[in-house]
């Protein structure tokens, strides 16, 4: 495929894309519901990605997404909630009167909580990053429940374990596609320059990539803080998404949804992370049938009730995981050139058969 | 000639109770070939960690271009369980260890004794990620390609490298991927691109066969003279070693047993002895 047939192709898709999100957007096609699927993927798409970078690209096996989601989202509301509505929802001990006195437009308040959690993940990241594998995963869970219980007992700052509501939402899709492109689009760019060959390295082989001049410690933290700041800026839209926010939404389960979307999409592959956002969130929303009741001709299945759902969804992970173990994409991003080499891979199947046939017929 | 490159002094280096390398002292002058020889379970592979700053020695110190870039004495514990040679005890006094990517940065690059490619990277990229480090853009510039001049110069720096290794037309194959030789190859061109003054090889020619062995000889005479460099190699293909080397050196359980001229090596009893093991008279 030629290069203009590429970039041809590639308007098309972000043109498709445009057109769609207008059309929902216009409520032409599709209602709240299904706005609220798409806007909820498209920001989990942003906390996914970022949650790639460490454990898919710089292969940090680390589970800390649902506290710095938490930061976000609890800067998001502490700054954004109107000055009226202050003294209402912080009716069993008063907000702090210096933190009631700032209050921030929404952008600058998500990237305020990107900057906190950044600062927060190189303040932990220095000691913890030392470490590998599992040892990893666990002391950044720790992390991630330490935030979460911080949150609840900041009666005076986040409200505890009431949360705070009333945070203006969000009112347009192009807020959160936007987000997602902007954010997605820079983790890209990092991930394709220098620096992201830089954690390539570190993942395939460590001690070779420090023999080869790699400043460990250095590129596992920018790693770790890049990632934070954009879990953030996604859990600050989530915030934002749902107009209210409480402790117990960041309970460390969070952090699963995103490690079964980068394992499902494929660790190390964009695309693939953003694909599998998107049919995770819609899947669990499409197999909403299974919780409710279901009878056939007057007989009650008995098996259809709540929680039916998860368990099918269930099955089918470890069905996708054991016939796709290195997820839909593996470590490969989409590209013209390998869709062109799938068709024709099909094509040349399909000619071998009718070729058969016809030898078989004569 | 005649300038010191590296300069390994008294350096012991225990394990528990295991000591690795003991009282280990050599040199490497500038331009020259050096090999490091000496039965399975000798130290040298040690002996490379120290030098390239995978381990901090238990005692003595070592010297890049004259510039101290290890050194320790046995202190705290380690005095009392100290197992190594107990004259030069208390002959260093300074500690100091830089961790490998600044040791590599000095001008020290090395290979693996078992090879250790970035196996999922392209053979292009696996080059291209050694230039990392000599590259001087912060993280926001090179994202924001603003450091694109920099990053056009590394990858045409990439594709001459690849070009004078003989690894061009595999440029865009996975790394591990490649036949065993070739990975080889790629590895020492890989440690080329961060652009060194010392390669430290460890067993370059293991499980190659003598016609591979004979185009590895070539080869690292070829990159000796194109990229001025100094080679201190590990390796246990004799007729290599005694074809290339100035001078080697040979490692038995430990310690230093013979240094000299391939000639004088081939006729010394005692490596000899080291090597094909011999009776004791009790």
């Amino acid at each position: 495929m030629s290069r203009k047939q590429k970039n041809i192709g590639t308007g098309i898709l972000i043109l498709a894309a445009v057109v769609l999100i207008a059309l929902f957007d216009n409520d032409v096609i599709g209602n709240a519901y299904v706005k609220r699927v798409l806007n909820l993927a498209a920001i989990y798409a942003i906390i996914s990605v970022s949650m790639n970078l460490v454990n898919g690209f710089t292969g940090l096996f680390s589970l800390g997404q649902a506290g710095f989601m938490a930061i976000g989202a609890f800067s998001v509301a502490i700054f954004t909630v109107p000055e009226q509505y202050i003294s209402s929802i912080f009716y069993i001990e008063p907000m702090a009167p210096w933190l009631a006195a700032i209050r921030l437009p929404f952008v600058a308040a998500l990237l305020v909580g990107g900057l906190i959690a950044a600062a927060l993940a190189l303040l932990i990241g220095y000691p913890v990053l030392r470490l590998k594998s599992d040892y990893l995963a666990i002391a950044t869970l720790g992390f991630s429940e330490i935030i979460r219980i911080v949150f609840t007992q900041l009666q005076t700052i986040t409200n505890g374990a009431l949360g705070i509501n009333r945070i203006p939402g969000i009112t347009t899709m192009w807020v959160p596609f936007g987000a997602a492109a902007v954010c997605i689009g820079i983790m890209v760019l990092l991930i394709r320059s220098s620096y992201g060959r830089a954690f390539k390295a570190i993942r395939e082989d460590d001690i070779a990539a420090e023999a080869m001049g790699i400043n460990l410690s250095f590129h596992k933290n920018l790693s770790f803080a890049v990632s934070s700041f954009f879990t953030a800026i996604g859990g600050g839209l989530y915030a934002a998404l749902l107009t209210s926010v409480d402790p117990k939404q960041f309970y460390f389960t969070m952090t699963y949804n995103f490690l079964l979307i980068i394992v499902l999409g494929g660790m190390g592959s964009v695309t693939g992370t953003v694909i599998a956002s998107f049919i995770i969130t819609g899947g669990l929303e499409w197999l909403r049938f299974f919780d409710e009741p279901l009878s056939i001709m007057g007989v009650n299945i008995p098996i259809f009730r709540s929680g039916l759902r998860m368990v099918v969804f269930s099955i089918l992970l470890m069905v996708l995981v054991l016939f796709y173990s290195k997820g839909l994409m593996g470590q490969k991003e989409f590209s013209w050139d390998g869709i062109y080499r799938q068709y024709e891979k099909i094509k040349g199947r399909l000619k071998r058969t009718s070729a058969k046939r016809k030898g078989g017929a004569a | 000639m005649g300038k010191t490159v590296l300069e390994v002094n008294d350096v012991t280096m225990q394990f528990g109770g295991v000591v690795a390398v003991n009282n280990l002292s050599l040199h490497v002058e500038e331009g020259e070939i050096i090999a490091l020889i000496g039965p399975n379970g000798a130290g040298k592979t040690t002996a490379f960690n120290v030098i390239t700053g995978v381990y901090a020695p238990t005692n003595g110190q070592v010297k890049f271009k004259g510039e101290l870039i290890s050194a320790n004495y046995p202190h705290g514990q380690m005095r009392r369980k100290y197992l190594g040679e107990q004259e030069t005890l208390d002959k260093y006094s300074a500690k100091k260890s830089l961790t490998p990517d600044r040791i590599t940065k000095l001008g020290v690059a090395r290979t693996f004794q078992n090879i250790r490619l970035f196996k999922n990277l392209t053979v292009f990229e696996n080059v291209l990620t050694a230039k990392h480090m000599r590259s001087k853009a912060n993280f926001l510039s090179a994202t924001f390609g603003l450091n694109y001049k920099e990053e056009r110069k590394n990858r045409q720096e990439t594709d001459e490298l690849l070009t004078l290794l003989g690894l061009y037309d595999v440029r865009g194959e996975i790394a591990s991927s490649l036949p065993y030789g070739k990975q080889r190859h790629l590895e020492i061109a890989r440690a080329l691109a961060t652009r060194p003054e010392l390669l430290l090889l460890d067993e370059p020619a293991a499980g190659m066969n003598p016609q591979e062995t004979d185009e590895l000889t070539a080869f690292i005479r070829r990159i000796k003279e194109d990229f001025h460099l100094t080679v201190f190699m590990i390796e246990h293909h004799m007729d290599l070693v005694m074809e290339i080397s100035d001078r080697i050196y040979v490692l038995d359980f430990g310690k230093l047993i013979a240094e000299g001229t391939p000639e004088e090596i081939q006729n010394n009893q005692r490596v000899i002895d080291a090597y094909l093991g011999v009776q004791k008279d009790e």
